[in-house]
Parts: C-alpha cells; structure tokens; sequence
C-alpha cells in the first residue's frame, strides 16, 4: 500500500468533483491497494454523508449508494417486490463482506482476473498497453462473451446482474450536475480501453440506484459456482417472467460472470415474450444470448453451461408462476 | 523451595505392549471429550500467536519475489529502495534459503538469494520502520536479472522423470496376472497441485540477546526447526532457541523452517534489534510449499468371486531440484488390499515450481483415494457391491512383506460404517435415482494411513501443593496436544485435569517429534505417561509398595487401606520425571496403520454439474482414542478437507510459467460452510494397539481424509454412471460426461 491522503467527506458535494479516490465499505478497493494494484494517492471516504436509505419513488424505490448489500437485501420492500435483488445480493460474498460493502461499491467492484492481480503479470486493464495474461493464460473465470482481443475479464459482481434484468437507473453527479445512466449501459465492454469498467466519469460519484416499478412474476437469479457460497459466478442467471394464460408475457433475462457487463440480450427476451414455453424455444432463447460467444480454453464449458442454466431457469420460472 | 528429586524412564518400543496401564489408572479422564485447556485463551482472541506479540523496537520485514521462473539475480535497485521512507535495510544474504526445509530435515535446506528456481521465490528482503513501509519498498524492487525462462521445466514430459531404484517394487507377475483374470482395470487418474492453506499465515519474530537467537514462530517441528534454523545460520543449535506456544494450523507446510524464520534471525542480526516478518497470502501460497500433483496409473484384477489377484499403481509427481522429499503416494498400496501379484512405480520429475513437501497425510491422502476408486471400478466390473468387494479382500497380514497386523480393524470399520449409513439403501444400478434435475449416489470408500512414532521427551513436575506441569516441546497446532497430554498427566498421577498444567511450544524444553504425519500425539503422550510413570515410582516408594498397588486419584494416594493426600506424601518435595519413548523393534515386525471407512451420499446436478455432498459418515479405529472430542475434530477436519479435494482444491499454475494464479483464498477453494453436510462420525472406543506404543494409541489427525475423494467420486459415479478420473470433480467435468 502506498501512502495516501485520507479525508473524510460530511456531504455528497465533498466527493464530487476532485481527484480523490471514493472509498466506502474498501472490501474491494483496500485489498488493491494493498497489493498496489490500485495506487491513489487521496481518498474521500463517503461513509458519513448519508445516502443511506432505501425510499419509496412512487412505484419504484431508490436506494442510497451507501445502503449496505445486507440491508438491502433484507429490505421488505425489496423482498417482497424486487425479490430477484434481494436474491443475488444474497448470492454474493459473505455475510461480513455484505454488511459493510455498499450499492456504490458494488456497483464499481472490479474483476477479479487473476493476471490483473499480479503485478508481475501483464494486463492492460491494470497496465494499459502490457498485454493480457488472461489470453493462453489460466482463463476458467474469464468472459465468452463481449471479449476482445485487449481483454477477456468478466465483471464478477450479482447485484448488477439482477440491477440490469430490473431496468434500474444508476443516477450519479459530477462537476457538471446530475445525470442517469442506466444499469444496462452503467458497465462497458472492453474493446480497445479495458482500464475503463464503466461509464462512471472521473469527478462523478454514485448517488444512488433508483428501481422502477416491479415487474412481478417469477424471479429467479441462479448462480453457478465452484463451491456453495463465498464463490464468483461461472455463469449465473437474473430472469423475471411473468405468465399469462399459458404463455409468457414480460420476460427479462441477465447474465452474469460471462462478460465484461451483465449481459442482456432484447432480442431473447422477445423471442419468449407472447410465446407457450417449450424446451425448444428455450433452446432457441439461449442460442440468440450465446450469438457470437467463444471459449478461451479453460472457459469453454461456459456456453454449455449458460445454455443448459437458463433453460432450466426458465422450466421453473414458468412452471411456478403459472 | 527444594531441588526436584528427579527420575527418569526411558522405554524402547520393542515388544508389544499388552498392560494396557491407562486402562487400569482411577481418575477416568482419558478418553474423555475434555474441552480444551487452551480453548477459553483462542476463542477471546487472547491466545498470542506467532505474530501478535513484537517486542518493543520491532522492525518489519517484507520479501521481494522473483518475477522470473528461471535464471539468477544479477543486481537490485537497493541504494533506491534504501532511500524510501522507512527502510532499514535491503537483505541479500547467502544465508537466505530457496524454500522451506522438509518436516524432519534437521539441516538448512538449499540457500542462496540469486539463484531462481522458481516464480515467486523469495530473493531480497526488505526491512523498515513499519509492516507498510517495508512492503511499499519492497514492490519498488526492481531486480536484474539473467533471464534463463525459457529453458524451465513446467511440467515434465511423459520421459524425463527419474526413477529412484528404492522406490519401486514388484512381486509375482502382474502382467499375466492382469492377462488371466476375470475381471480387470487398468486406468489413469490425476490430482492436482494443492496448498495446505492453514488459515494463519508463516510469521517469525527473531530477535538476539547475548549472540542467542530467539525466534517466535509458526511451526510444527521446534527440534528439528531449532537445528535447520542453526544449520543455515550456520550457528550452533544452542544459541538457537524457537517459541510456538500457539499454531494457526500447519497441515505440513510449517515442518520445516521457512523464509520468515531465516530470513527475520538474518535481518535482526544485522539491524541489532528485533524483527518481524508474516508472509502475506499470496506469498504463503507460492514460497512455502504446495503438495505435488499426481498422475497415477492403476491396475487391478481379481478372479471370477472378487477375489483380488493383482495390485499396480504407479505415481508420477514432482518437486524442485535436489529436494529430497517426493509425494509418497503408493505408501498404503502395498498392504491394505490383497492380491499376490504386486507392482509399484514412483516417478519424479525435477520442475520450477514452488517446491512441494509434507501436506495433510502425505501420500495416502492422494493414494488411497484412487486406488480405493478403481477397486470400485473393479467391483462394479466384477458386479459385486463395493462393501462386498471390500470386505472379501482384506489380507490377514501384510501381503508384500508376510507382516502380521499389529491390529487390523478395517473389516469392522466397513461393516459397521454400512450399518450406520444405510447402505443398503444404495441405487443398484447407477444413474437410476433422481430428485427433481438432481442425481443421487452412493459411494464408499476404505480409509488406512500408516502408523508410526517418533523419539520424544517430557518433563513431568509434581509440586508440593499436588499440582502437576506438563513440558515437552511439542506443539498444539490446532489439533489438542494441550488437552491430551494434560489428560495423560492427570491420569497417570491421579489428577482432576485443572490441576495439570501443560507447557509446550519451547525448543529448550525436552524433544519430541513434534507434530507431523499423525504421531505427535501418540509419541508425546507416551513421553508424558512415562514421565508420569517415573512419578508414580516416587510416590510407591513413599507409599511403601510397588507401582502397580498404588492408586492415584483426586490427588491422593491409595495403597491397600491407606488413603493420603498427595501434598501429603510430597511432604514439601517436588518430584520430577523425565520420560523418553523411543522407536523400537516393534514397528520392524508388525504392520501398522489406522484404518477406517467413510460412506457418502451426493447429489449432482444434471444441468449444472454442480455436485452436493449429502451426507458423509465415518468410522474409525486407531487405537486407544485419547480424547473423543479432539478426535472426532481431527476426523471432521480430515473428512472436510477430503471434500475439498475432491470437489474444489486446485492450484492454477499458468502453465507458460508456473505462476500460482489463485494465491488468495477468494480463488483457491477450500469448502465453505454450505458445501460441508452433517458429518457422522464413529470412532471405535475399544481399539488398543500393543505395537503402536505404551498407551496403545495410533495417529487419527490425518487418517479421516485419506479416503473421503474416493467416497465422493464413487458417489458421483453411483449417481450419474459416469466415472471422473481427474481431480477436483468441477461441474465442467461433469458436463462434459452428462453430455
Ligand atoms: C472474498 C470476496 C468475495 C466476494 N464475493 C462476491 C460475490 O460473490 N459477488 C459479488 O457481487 N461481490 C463479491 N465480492 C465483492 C463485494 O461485493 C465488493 O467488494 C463490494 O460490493 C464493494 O463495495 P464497497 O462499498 O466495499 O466498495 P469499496 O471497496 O469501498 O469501493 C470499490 C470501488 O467503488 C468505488 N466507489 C464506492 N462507492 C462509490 C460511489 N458512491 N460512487 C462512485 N464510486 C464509488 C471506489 O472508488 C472503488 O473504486 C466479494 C469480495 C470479496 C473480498
Ligand atoms: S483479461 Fe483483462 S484484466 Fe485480465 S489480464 Fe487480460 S487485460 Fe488484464
């Protein structure tokens, strides 16, 4: 850990707006900074300037960027309403890293590639311009989908997953004022710029998460991992269907472990949406999300995986709220 | 007060021993599933371990690894390094070691900070005022190097592996034995690279006072730590003196001295004052040791009635240049099973890679599981129920050398574990029962580790007011030396066990084999009953009769008719006994080992691969048991991490350069609390071993995991007719067969 500036910010404004580095709960961006993965030279620590409440808007809830992942997930509100939320909070980490990590955060929480751990490793994510480690490296967590040829890293995070399936609105504030960007599009691809996680502009801070009204339905988020719990996804999956008189009306779909976002795809949801459910289409469903996927080795197993995850989501999801 | 008047008793296990003395003793703790004497001290947090306690003046010490697989360090950026804030020192040192010693070495292991071997081997230490200053300059290192990489060897090919003569052994003709029999297997499997991963990190606090060292350590061995440590100081062992009063967990990978404990005894010499070096996670994986993989190729035959014939099983594993110590995985291949016609290959390719030692019940551990799973390939084969193969090939002695068993309680352990389980609930046919998306199976498995001792010494104090010290160099590494040598203390002089206290952790306190390959227990205790027994002498002579008359309990004495208080006795006297077990003939002509049985039920995704452990249940025999909470720990410890190996532990070296890539415990997996199910556990109370020593105990610490991957991977295969050769079982394995 390099030495740094610490200083404590009484309002939102604080942050907003200067070089300094945001910390809240620090379970993710601590542990880089000690590994000098991360290596900013001022911290704002935003834990003291409220933000921490989840409130009703109108139909839909907007939760505070300090609300922690435990006490969101146990909100009632939530639990009753936007269950799939609730569901991959609780998916995610352990019960001591959900108390103190936050929606912010969590939200913001970078991959856990193992080459952009290493400092000795190459990784343009880390190092711009070094190379990635991952590519003919060890690359079983890595991304099937949405990769490119700079990067192959997977967000790793579950809220977000079900925060893209929900249609949420990150709303965030920077120098310039207020803006919203959605949860679909709050996370970007790597491209030629994988050091970028998101759309999140330097300056700008996360105000809060706002859900719109909810879906109803059968939700369910589904996570696959190497082990039962305390376990990134290898593929996990956020569906909220809802039926009507045998056939599928509302249908949203997100997958995460599988890219550098959580990965939505429309057009799967509307090949399902109007439509009796059947094995076939489910197969067809995951053939539209799993369009131009490709394995880097260790990784393969990922597209089967995905495709046989969803298929068996959705035989429930319908069978349950039928 | 007094001089102690002082004796002493010494026993070589020669012959059996049939006496059975713990079983005549009054004070009925033994056995007992007395709570730990030390438990309130852990559980408050007050329990200082290697790393909480740094004397005033502490400096801090942080290692500089190398970014390079292979080649030598040519120069370092140290004048640079020396100017950050903080730093004391930049350490080069001849002295410095490539990796840890070897549980039992006794000798420094291979020194020198230049020469890389390996990624991330330790090649400068960094000293400063503080942890962060220390660690901030030592990520600014920037070593040259000649660069040799490319010409490293990652992994062996099938042909460069050498062949030690003494390690391989053949009977009969297993070629034509496998040719003319009914029913035969001849399969590959494999385990993976794997790290102990005890949760405390290798931590060392060395400071010099008056040209004597003292370092405050994490390890498993004082004796022979204190002699490795004097050897690469090049010092004599008297001036080193090794304190581990308290051990996070070792698993193997604290046997030997590490780099913290060299390299802080260096850098504390040098500075004049103390220094403490913890070694972060990422460094405890790749510069301590992992255990070796393994390849293994098995083969098995037996007649048309199951009846075994033919026993191959060759290892191929690995370690760095020059280590001595290979994965001795055919360890329990030549007795347990029978079968006349017998072969046994062991291979070992020289690799850079973090070097691989001792861990948790080296050989078996990784042995028995795969060759008790192909046994169920032949049983199925065969189409005999996997109990009933079993029990229809337990030899009635040693079957390589005609060794009788010095107690072989295997038959019972299966019997009595099928019982428990309801085995006879299992599918029939495999792949025919399903809940919903998930398949159910049965599996089974044998469990046998070897049995051994070590030369040990205690020092057993009875003071005047009938209060007992315990003190030995042994060490409690999580396991319950304190409680069970408190226990034997007590019940040989006839003690409530709160009037025993038990010193251990001291190199200058008397020798014992410390704790690795399950005998620190039974060979410590035996020192202690010993010592005790020396006492007990003392106070016959007082009492006026022979041992064997005197009674000893709620601290008084009984012979005949008389009944005395011990301070009493003592009459203002302090007795001292001195007792040394030593390995004898005993271990020459009998076989020894702990046997056991593990039966398991799992349920496995059939969209997912995902598999659960259901249920896991055991039974075990090693002997006289001698405390049955600690020992039931040691069995759930040992059974949850054979769940680990089975279905989650793996190193992923990048095989371009042999880098551990998930040296944190986020991404190394060991199971969490959802993947461990109620664990049943039977030890068999009645078991007394007279080889074994003089309380008629075995090793139990590591016996429970060698044996539970086999259970589970039977299982699996019961549950989706498919079986998995290659370790862990994770769900993209299993896909790839549930097609
Ligand atoms: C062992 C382990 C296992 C885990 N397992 C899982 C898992 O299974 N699933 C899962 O989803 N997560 C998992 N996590 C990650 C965990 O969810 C994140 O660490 C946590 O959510 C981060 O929240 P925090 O408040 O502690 O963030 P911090 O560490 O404080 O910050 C993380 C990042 O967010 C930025 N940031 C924080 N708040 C704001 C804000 N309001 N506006 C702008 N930027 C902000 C910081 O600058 C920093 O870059 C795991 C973590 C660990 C250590
Ligand atoms: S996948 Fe991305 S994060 Fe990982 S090494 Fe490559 S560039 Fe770095």
């Amino acid at each position: 850990m390099r030495a740094f500036d610490y200083a404590r910010a009484q309002t939102p404004a604080d942050a907003i707006g200067t070089d300094a580095r945001i910390i809240a709960g620090g379970t993710n961006l601590l542990d880089l900074m000690k590994l000098q993965v991360e290596t900013p030279e001022r911290l704002i620590d935003i834990n003291h300037v409220g933000l921490d409440q989840v409130e009703r808007d109108g139909d839909g809830l907007r939760i505070g960027a300090l609300v922690r992942n435990s006490d969101l997930a146990a909100h009632p509100a939530v639990r009753q309403d936007w269950p799939l939320l609730s569901r991959a909070l609780l998916a995610g980490a352990s019960p001591q890293l959900r108390n103190r990590a936050s929606t912010g955060g969590n939200l913001m929480q970078r991959t856990r590639c193992y080459y952009f751990y290493d400092l000795d490793a190459p990784c343009n994510k880390r190092v711009p311009g070094s190379g990635c480690g991952a590519i003919g490296g060890v690359n079983r967590i890595h991304a099937i989908l949405g990769a490119s040829e700079h990067c192959i890293a997977t967000y790793p995070g579950d809220m977000a997953v079900a925060l893209s399936a929900l249609d949420a609105v990150v709303e965030v504030e920077g120098p310039d004022g207020r803006r919203e960007i959605p949860a679909t599009a709050f996370h970007r691809l790597p491209g030629d710029r994988p050091d970028l996680d998101n759309e999140l502009q330097p300056g700008e801070m996360i105000l809060s998460v706002r859900l719109p009204a909810p879906l109803g339905g059968r939700q369910i988020y589904r996570k696959v991992r190497d082990r039962r719990s305390y376990a990134f996804a290898l593929v996990s999956v956020a569906a909220a269907v809802t039926m009507q008189g045998g056939r599928m009306d509302r249908v949203r779909l997100a997958f995460g472990g599988v890219a550098h976002k959580p990965w939505r795809v429309p057009a799967a949801e509307q090949m399902l949406a109007g439509q009796a459910p059947s094995a076939e289409l489910f197969d067809r469903a995951a053939a539209a999300v799993l369009e131009g996927a490709r394995g880097q080795g260790h990784n393969d197993f990922k597209i089967p995986l995905l495709r046989r995850t969803l298929a068996a989501v959705l035989a429930e999801a319908v069978q349950e709220s039928a | 007060m007094s001089n102690p008047i002082e004796v002493t008793l010494t026993h070589r296990m020669n012959l059996p021993d049939e006496e059975n003395l713990l079983d005549r003793m009054a004070q009925g703790v033994v056995s007992t599933p007395m709570d730990r004497p030390e438990g309130p001290l852990k559980v408050s947090g007050t329990a200082t371990y290697a790393d909480e306690d740094h004397p005033p003046g502490t400096a801090y010490g942080w290692f500089v690894r190398a970014a390079i697989t292979s080649g030598r360090v040519t120069g370092l950026n140290t004048r640079e390094l020396e100017a950050m804030p903080g730093v004391l020192a930049v350490i080069r040192d001849n002295r410095m070691i490539r990796n840890p010693a070897q549980g039992g070495d006794a000798k420094s292991p291979h020194q020198g900070p230049s020469e890389v071997f390996y990624k991330g081997q330790p090649i400068a230490l960094v000293v400063a005022e503080t942890f962060e200053q220390a660690r901030d300059a030592a990520l600014a290192a920037r070593p040259d190097y000649k660069d040799r990489s490319d010409r490293a060897v990652i992994l062996p090919t099938r042909t460069d592996y050498e062949k030690p003569r003494s390690k391989q052994s053949s009977q009969g003709n297993l070629d034509k034995a496998m040719r003319n029999a009914a029913f035969a297997v001849d399969v590959e499997y494999d385990t993976p690279s794997m790290s102990h991963a005890a949760m405390e990190p290798h931590a060392a606090v060395a400071w010099w006072q008056d040209g004597r060292l003292t370092v405050r350590g994490s390890y498993q061995m004082l004796n022979s730590n204190a002699q490795e440590l004097a050897d690469a100081l090049g010092i004599s062992v008297k001036k080193v003196r090794i304190l581990s009063r308290y051990v996070g967990g070792g698993f193997g990978s604290k046997l030997g001295i590490g780099h913290e404990g060299v390299g802080a005894a260096i850098a504390a010499q040098k500075l004049d004052r103390p220094v403490a070096i913890a070694l972060h996670r990422r460094q405890v994986f790749e510069a301590t040791h992992r255990r070796s993989e393994t390849r293994q190729r098995v083969r098995l035959c037996c007649d048309a009635d199951g009846r075994m014939t033919g026993i191959g099983h060759e290892a191929w594993v690995s370690n760095l240049p020059g280590e001595t110590f290979s994965e001795p995985v055919t360890q329990a291949t030549p007795f347990t099973w029978a079968g006349e016609n017998r072969e046994i290959g062991h291979y070992i390719g020289r690799l850079n890679l973090t070097g691989a030692g001792s861990m948790r019940a080296p050989g078996e551990a990784v042995g028995v599981p795969i060759t008790d799973a192909a046994m169920d390939e032949l049983a199925e084969a065969a189409g005999i129920d996997p109990v009933e193969f079993r029990l229809r090939n337990i030899p009635e002695a040693d079957p390589s050398s005609g060794k009788p068993f010095s107690s072989n309680r295997l038959a019972d352990c299966i019997r009595i574990g099928a019982e428990r389980f309801g085995w006879s609930g299992r599918p029939k046919v495999p792949g025919s029962r399903r809940e919903g998306e998930w398949l159910i199976g049965f599996g089974m498995s044998g469990v046998i580790r070897v049995n051994m001792l070590g030369d040990s010494t205690a020092r057993v104090t009875l003071r005047p007011d009938g209060t007992a010290l315990v003190e030995t160099d042994m060490t409690d590494i999580g396991t319950g030396s304190y409680s069970v040598l408190t226990q034997i203390a007590a019940e040989m002089l006839g003690l409530p066990p709160d009037r025993v206290t038990t010193v251990l952790g001291d190199s200058d306190l008397p020798p014992s084999i410390g704790s690795g390959g399950s005998r620190g227990a039974a060979s410590s205790g035996s020192s202690v009953m010993l010592a005790a027994r020396a006492v007990r002498g003392k106070l016959a002579e007082r009492m006026g009769c022979d041992e064997e008359d005197l009674t000893l309990k709620d601290g008084t004495a009984i012979a005949g008719n008389r009944q005395r208080d011990l301070a009493d006795v003592l009459a203002g006297d302090i007795l001292q006994g001195t007792g040394t077990i030593k390995r004898g003939a005993a271990e020459a002509h009998h076989r020894q080992s702990s046997w056991g049985a593990e039966f398991c039920e799992v349920a496995v995704s059939s969209v997912t691969g995902e598999v659960h452990v259901r249920r896991l249940s055991g039974v075990f025999a090693a002997g006289r048991i001698l405390n049955a909470k600690t020992a039931r720990s040691q069995c759930m410890g040992g059974m949850i991490f054979g769940i680990g190996q089975a279905l989650h532990e793996e190193v992923f070296h990048d095989a371009r350069d042999g880098s551990f890539m998930n040296r944190d415990l986020a991404e190394y997996h060991v199971p969490a609390n959802l993947d461990v199910p109620h664990i049943d556990i039977e030890l068999l109370m009645d078991d007394r071993d007279p080889y074994a020593n003089p309380m008629q105990a075995k090793g139990i610490g590591e016996l429970a995991l060698c044996g539970t991957a086999a259970a589970i991977v039977n299982a699996i295969a019961n549950a989706t007719g498919h079986r998995f050769r290659s370790f862990p079982i994770t769900l993209d394995k299993v896909l790839e067969k549930l097609g």
